[in-house]
Order: structure tokens, then sequence, then C-alpha cells
């Protein structure tokens, strides 16, 4: 009972929000931005409502509310510093692994309705349903292939062709196949910066999670590895939720279909990509994204 | 700065160097001494034993006669105590490290025990001969045998193992625990996949330098009354039918090579100092067989594993 009008009102405010993006959308200025769809009433993956979050008395975000529209690409934007690997690192509850952290607020991930935060609500129960991908590629100093297996072992799978199968379908997944594929058994740490991060994709992408989180993937990695990392994102976008991190705003103009400021902790603008980066309805966005923040 | 510095700039270059090299001098020093003693022990230990090493030394029992005797009993019961000693403190010293590390809250308990933890590893060793004494020899009614040394010696190098184990799991890096914590693994499963495997090496290494430790420690292994003079082998631990193992060997009395050394070395007579001089020089033999392969680990296993 109480749940289902929660979940009203939270689509509310996610359908509020899709229409405010919507008329951005409108004033023609697409072109520019490959990687925005524009698409009105798209449905909501994840809504944050009046969110903060504590390192322990120090509050790092002050009452974030947001959606998360399923199958598309959602991106967090702000200065060094403002709380966006913080907000992203919620939603697969990896602030639970350190003492002292506290959450306040909801995170409800749809359609089940479940609130992500609920102390009830187990924080391996979402890291299996959310993968994340993080700023530094992390392979486990195992082999290519183990490293794909891995996600599937711990969820139980022990038949090797099914494994065998998944494995290949991720690595091709994360366009990383046709380069390992005579080397499955090799260990990983051999793999060059960028392939490594297409490794942990994969790795991440084996597990069919619902929703993908990038911090900064690829922050570490050269041009061309970053291309093929955002060229991954496009192909991705269709089939699963992205949550992803940048400094780069080239590559949240083209990667992302929704675009979140934040500044200090605080959401400052929510909005479709394209109204955000032509259209900002704040000055300190405007001035952030067009490079005047100091 | 100006061009005119330059002189004065290789002035004050000069006097560095000076400095450094008097650095480098000294420590060069400080290196030759522990180096210098070691070695020449080492080769004096070799050049007064060094005819007694033949075959029969290895294959004799003790004996009245020093050129009869050999150190058959000291090098096998040296074996077997090191054996339990393995057998007992590595399940136990990894695993107290691991929930140290990785289960355990962090609070005032856990403190104390870390802190003794550390502790224990600078107790002299005979205080724990006395409580094994007390504890193994008489309450569990062990008695003076291969598994109460194994068991005392074991207790002796816990805290080792266990400082060895937090360190190998410390060095993991926070982003390899949360890649696997992040596809969600359990405590239990990061335990097992991850953290055990990649600290392998640097708990290995941590047990066998505990081992070269206890294979020379004499006094807890008088202390718990060791033979020191001993005509017989334990029953082999390996049975000659099913299920091939035997534990007779456990209960059995022993001694261990120092304790023949010592044994030998309090003789009047010259030739039982040659003897004392060859096991010493078997028994360092024996040690740093166990840091070779001590480092072997370190480059063939560690060398997979890297971030
Ligand atoms: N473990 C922590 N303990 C205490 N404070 C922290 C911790 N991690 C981050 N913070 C603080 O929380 C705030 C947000 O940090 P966060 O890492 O989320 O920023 P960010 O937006 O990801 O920055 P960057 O772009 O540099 O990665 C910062 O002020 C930071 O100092
Ligand atoms: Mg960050």
């Amino acid at each position: 009972m109480v749940s289902s009008v929660t979940m009203r009102m939270s689509n509310q405010g996610a359908a509020e929000a899709a229409s405010q993006g919507g008329s951005a959308a409108d004033q023609g200025v697409g072109d520019a931005f490959s990687g925005v769809r524009p698409d009105k009433g798209v449905a909501v993956k994840a809504s944050v409502e009046n969110f903060s979050f504590y390192y322990g008395d120090f509050k790092a975000l002050k009452s974030i509310s947001m959606p998360v529209h399923e199958k598309r690409v959602t991106a967090l934007i702000g200065p060094s510093g403002c709380g966006k690997s913080t907000l992203l690192r919620t939603f697969n509850r990896m602030h639970d692994l350190y003492p002292g952290n506290r959450y306040e607020g909801t995170i409800r991930l749809h359609p089940d309705n479940t609130n992500l935060l609920d102390p009830a609500v187990d924080p391996i129960e979402v890291r299996m349903r959310i993968g994340m991908v993080f700023q530094k590629p992390n392979p486990f100093p195992k082999s290519i292939y183990e490293n794909v297996a891995y996600g599937l072992r711990i969820r139980g799978e022990r038949n090797r062709s099914v494994i065998d199968d998944r494995v290949k379908e991720a690595l091709r997944g994360a366009a990383l196949w046709s380069e390992v594929e005579h080397r499955l058994h090799d260990p990983a740490t051999a793999l060059s910066g960028g392939q490594q991060q297409r490794l942990c994709i994969a790795r991440c992408l084996a597990t069919e999670p619902e929703v993908l989180l990038f911090d900064e993937p690829t922050s570490a990695l050269d041009p061309i590895a970053t291309a093929s990392i955002e060229e991954l994102v496009h192909e991705l976008r269709d089939k699963v939720t992205i949550l992803i991190v940048t400094h780069n705003m080239q590559q949240a103009a083209r990667v992302s279909d929704y675009t979140a400021y934040m500044y200090l902790g605080e959401l400052m603008e929510f909005g479709e990509t394209n109204q955000i980066f032509v259209n900002p309805k704040r000055k300190e966005t405007e001035d952030y994204i067009t490079g005047r923040f100091g | 700065m100006k061009s005119e510095d330059i002189p004065s700039i290789r002035k004050i270059i000069r006097r560095n160097k000076r400095l450094e090299l008097f650095f480098a001098v000294a420590g060069f020093l400080a290196l030759l001494v522990g180096v210098l003693t070691f070695v020449a022990l080492f080769a004096q230990m070799a050049w007064s034993g060094w005819e007694r090493i033949t075959p029969d030394f290895f294959t004799n029992f003790p004996s009245r006669r020093a050129g009869q005797a050999g150190i058959l009993s000291a090098w096998v019961g040296s074996l077997l105590v090191m054996l339990v000693t393995a057998l007992s403190a590595v399940p136990l010293g990894v695993a107290a490290g691991i929930y140290l590390e990785e289960y355990a809250p962090k609070n005032l308990f856990t403190d104390i025990i870390e802190i003794n933890v550390t502790n224990l590893a600078g107790v002299p060793s005979i205080v724990y001969g006395l409580l094994a004494l007390g504890v193994f020899v008489y309450t569990f009614g062990f008695g003076q045998s291969i598994l109460s040394a194994g068991l005392t010696l074991g207790l002796l190098i816990l805290p080792v193992v266990i400082v060895a184990t937090r360190e190998a799991i410390r060095s993991i890096p926070l982003h390899i625990r949360e890649a696997a914590y992040g596809l969600g693994a359990t405590r239990w499963q990061v335990t097992r996949d991850h953290i055990v495997p990649y600290s392998l090496p640097g708990i290995l290494t941590g047990v066998i330098i505990g081992m070269s430790r206890a294979i020379g420690e004499t006094a807890p292994i008088i202390t718990i009354g060791a033979l020191t003079f001993i005509a017989f082998l334990p029953e082999s631990p390996i049975g000659p039918e099913f299920p091939w193992v035997n534990f007779e060997w456990l209960k059995s009395g022993f001694t261990v090579m120092p304790i023949q050394m010592f044994n030998w070395t309090s003789r009047p007579e010259e030739a039982f100092q040659q003897n004392a001089a060859a096991a010493g020089f078997i028994l360092v033999l024996m040690t740093l067989a166990m840091n070779a392969v001590s480092i072997w680990i370190r480059y063939h296993v560690r060398k997979d594993i890297k971030w």
C-alpha cells in the first residue's frame, strides 16, 4: 500500500523531468549531439528521491532528486569533488564496504520498486542487479576468461558450456573478442589499459546487470581507447540503463541522453543533454559547460 | 639564477655529493659487518666440520665415539617437528590473520588483540617453552613428544604468520576488492577467490621466515624435555597400509639439530667440537634452503599477481 503510493509519486517526478527535457530538445539543435535521442515518456529505471549522503559527519550529497531513464545514458558532470563518484557508488552500495558512511532518502529501482538504500535490502542483491566499471581498470590477476566468468561463478553457474558462451558473448559485447579470442587463458594484466577497461566492462556485461555504472571509464585511456569505449557505450544503451561520470564535456555531449550537473554536493540541474548543453537553465551550469568555471 | 652563480652552484653540488659519498661508504661498511660476521662464522664451521660431513654422518645415530656419531635422529626429529609446526601454525595463523583483516570490526577490543599479537612476536622463546610444558606436556598429556615440540614452535611462530598474513592482505589494492564486491560477491567469496590466492606468496614467505627461526630454536625445546641422546627413530609417518598415514610418531621422544649441537659442544673432546661444527653447517644449510624456497616463491608465484 505505502510502496504503491511512493511509486506513483516517483513516476510523476520522472515524467516531469522527462517533459522538461523534451521541451528543450524541441529547440532543434539535436544535430550537434549525436548522443541525444529526444524521446518523451521514457520509462524510469531508478528514481533518486531526497538523497543525502554522509562520510562520517561530512555531508557529501545534499538532498538529490533525479530520475534515471531506462535504456538511456545519463551523464553526471561537475567540478572535482562535487560528489559524482559518491552518488554513482551509492547505486551499488559500495559505501557499505567502509565504516561511518550514512545514507538518507531513497533510490528506487523500478519496476519492482525496491529501495536500494533500505538497510533490509542486501547490498549483495543490489550489486547483482547493478554493475560498476571503475575509473582505473581493475582486472583480477587471473586469466582473461576467469575475469569475465567470475560474475557467473559467484551466481552459482557451473555449466562449462554456458559459461563459455556467456564469456564469449560478453567479450563481443565489450568489443574485445577479436583481440583476445586466441589468448583467453593469458593473464588479464598483460592487456593494454584500454583492453583492460573493456575487459572490466565485459566482466560486468556477463552478469547482465539492469544498470551499468561507469566512473570516468576513460580518464586513464588514450584517445583511441577512449573512442572505442564511447562507441561501446553507444551500442550498449539500447540494452541497458547507463550512468556515467565524466569530466569531459564533449564526452558527456557525445554519449549521453540526459545530463545532471552537480556542484558542491547538490544537483544544480538535470535535463536532456541537448537542453543542458545548449540552453542551460542556470548560469552556473552554463559557466561550467563553457569552461568559464573557476 | 644568473650565470655568474654557476661556480657557486657547482660548489654546492660538490659538497652535497661528498655527503652522499660519506653515507654510501658508511652504509656499505655497516652492511659488511653483518655479512662478514656471518661468512666468517659459517666458513669457520665449515672449515672445522668439513671432514665429518660424509654420508655416514647423516645415517648414524649419536654415539659415545665422536668418529661414529651422526645426526640421523636429529635431522629426522627436526623435520618432523617442523612438520607439526607448519601444520599447526599455518592454518591457525592464516585464519586469524584473515579474520582480523577482513572480518573483525575495528574497535577497542580488536585494537587490543592487534597490539598483543605484535607483542607476542617479541616474547622470549623460553617463555613459550614454559607455557608449553604446563599446557601441552602435562595438562593435555602429550608428553615430551614431537607433538608437544611442534605445537610449541607453532605457537612461537604464530604471531609471525599472523602478521605476515595481514601484511600480505593489506597489500591487495582496494580497487581489486571493490571489483569483486561490485560483482555481487559475498565476503567469503572475496576471501576465498581473491584475498587468499593473492596473498599466498606473502603468507608463504612469512611462514618460511617463521620456520627458519623455529628450526634453530633450542631453549623451548629443552624446556619441554627433548632428549639429548637418542638412538632410535620415531615411527614413520607413512604407514604400510591404508590409509597410509600413521600418527604414532607424534608421541615419540625426539631430539633436534640445535640440541644435538648443544650436546656435542658441551663435551670436552675436540672431536665432538668438530661434530658440532659439522651439524651447525648442516643446520645453516637447512635454513638457507628454506629461505631459497621463499625467494623462489617470491619470484615465480608473485610474477603472475600484479595489479
Ligand atoms: N572516503 C571519503 N571520506 C571522506 N570524504 C570523502 C571520501 N570520499 C570522498 N569524500 C569527499 O566527498 C566529496 C565528493 O567526493 P567524490 O569523490 O564523490 O567527488 P567527485 O565528484 O567524484 O570528484 P572527482 O571528479 O575528482 O572524482 C569530496 O569533497 C571528497 O573530499
Ligand atoms: Mg570521482
